[in-house]
């Protein structure tokens, strides 16, 4: 199998949006479920930052989802929201709220997330959209404080390619 | 990640679709102002003014040659959102790193559900 360890990317299409893209070598059912299946989110969620210690899922349109990690810090982040669209196994929008912000319910997010299959393989892509631009860039920014100050040891590694 | 509330640094520079596609359009390669008005199909004066905003925060350049003003990317002041967004983008590899593990699992499974 193509290794695809290490090869998400993260574009901000518009002021107030983040994409994200990632292929799989797994069929999208299998994709769907490693992302709605509370056990298989406990897996993955927190990435290397800390350890999920609750998901919830009620996985039907209004139905709500609350994930929450105990960080590397030691402290805990939580995020919730509520499905919008669900069409399995393609297409699910939902509502992203960081709950460590203040006023979180003023800085909802959406998510779409939309899952396409070719050759058994999965094209992921995830567009997030904010309210405002600095709604998004705080988004960002929480995505990696939420555990402790990362070296920059690996940034150094990274080329500029934007010229 | 506090940054200037004014066009004083690349972030907000590059905040203005307008822009971001002039920087588009001078990766390409050098050109003069009228370039830019006709391929954006924007007013000189407009296209002046974001040409001035790009170089407060040095994301452009500009050189005389002959009679024409000749402006160019420079994309180092990119790298700082570039870095920024890059720690982002490792947050989420972390997460579907061990998101190819567990489908590593299904497939397996499924393999086995086919004999």
């Amino acid at each position: 199998m193509t290794t695809t360890s290490g090869t998400a990317k993260v574009t901000l299409p518009a002021d107030t949006q983040i994409l994200i893209t990632r292929e799989f070598g797994a069929p999208r059912r299998n994709v769907w479920r490693a992302y709605t299946d509370p056990e298989l989110i406990k897996r993955w969620w927190a990435g290397d930052k800390g350890t999920v210690t609750s998901a919830e899922v009620d996985l039907r349109v209004g139905g709500r989802w609350r994930y929450v990690m105990t960080a590397n810090g030691g402290f805990e982040v939580a995020f919730r929201g509520e499905y919008r669209e669900i069409a399995e196994p393609e297409r699910l929008v939902n509502t992203e709220i960081f709950e460590g912000i203040p006023d979180p319910d003023d800085h909802v997010g959406v998510i779409t997330l939309t899952l396409t299959e070719k050759d058994g393989r999965t094209y992921l892509e995830a567009l997030c959209e904010y309210g405002d631009k600095a709604t998004r860039d705080a988004v960002i920014d929480s995505g990696m404080e939420s555990g402790m100050q990362e070296s920059y040891d690996a940034l150094e590694q990274v080329a500029v390619s934007l010229s | 990640m506090a940054r200037a509330a004014t066009t004083t640094d690349a972030f907000n520079a590059v905040a203005e679709p307008r822009r971001r596609q002039i920087l588009d359009l001078l990766a390409q390669g050098e050109r003069p102002v009228n370039d830019l008005v006709a391929l954006l199909g924007l007013a000189q004066p407009q296209v002046s003014k974001h040409l001035r905003v790009l170089r407060e925060v040095d994301l452009v350049r500009v050189r005389d040659e002959g009679r024409q003003r000749l402006y160019r990317l420079n994309a180092a002041p990119l790298r700082p959102i570039h870095d920024w967004l890059r720690k982002y983008e490792q947050a989420w590899n972390a997460r579907f790193d061990l998101m190819d593990t567990i489908l590593a699992e299904l497939n397996e499974e499924d393999s086995h559900d086919d004999d």
